[in-house]
């Protein structure tokens, strides 16, 4: 059970790492917002998990708090991504398709 | 065993936060910061985990969750103001 939660960190923080190389990597905000926001929701709550398994204890309030981030994170990504996108952030020149500004009829 | 794989994990989690670091000092727009400090307050929530599995204080992990809570309000507000200039 030790080894599992220990694990367990290893690989909630090694996709972490990868939710911030996608950050710096990414060519445009859109790219970097879903990086590093997927990437770092799974590798927190996997972390969370493996905390779990180490210290069983304390499994209400870490559950408490890894539910917090599953609601929490794609609210604020997703209103942040609607925010840049009215004030027109400049869209990476290999994007094909723009649904938001198709539905509400801008320019794309 | 358990303690040398906590220590790759806080290295891969301080990885994580110089690059998120990186791109928050480097911008280039505001909204771009924005989204750096939201990957940094949950890679810093990560990090008290960790501190609070290494020193074997279950009272760290409060600090935790209003952590994540203040960096999801800040987020939300930032992003109004944003959009509309609060």
């Amino acid at each position: 059970m030790d080894l599992l939660g220990a694990l367990l960190l290893v690989t909630g923080s090694a996709f972490l790492l990868l939710g911030g190389l996608g950050l710096v990597r990414m060519p445009d905000l859109f790219n970097r917002i879903q990086a590093g926001t997927k990437a770092t929701t799974l590798g927190t709550l996997l972390t969370l998990g493996g905390a779990a398994c180490l210290q069983p204890e304390w499994g209400l309030k870490l559950l408490l708090i890894g539910l917090f981030i599953l609601f929490t994170n794609p609210l604020s990504s997703q209103v942040l991504a609607r925010a840049a996108h009215r004030i027109g952030v400049e869209k990476s020149p290999q994007t094909t398709v723009d649904r938001l500004a198709e539905d509400t009829g801008e320019a794309p | 065993m358990v303690e040398t794989l906590i220590s790759i994990a806080a290295a891969l989690a301080g990885a994580a936060f110089l690059l998120a670091l990186y791109r928050f000092l480097k911008g280039p727009s505001t909204a771009d910061r924005v989204v750096a400090f939201d990957v940094l307050t949950i890679v810093s929530v990560t990090g008290i985990v960790l501190v609070a599995l290494a020193a074997g204080r279950g009272i760290y992990l409060d600090v935790a969750l209003v952590y994540a809570l203040l960096s999801f309000l800040g987020v939300i507000v930032v992003a109004r103001f944003l959009e509309r200039g609060l």
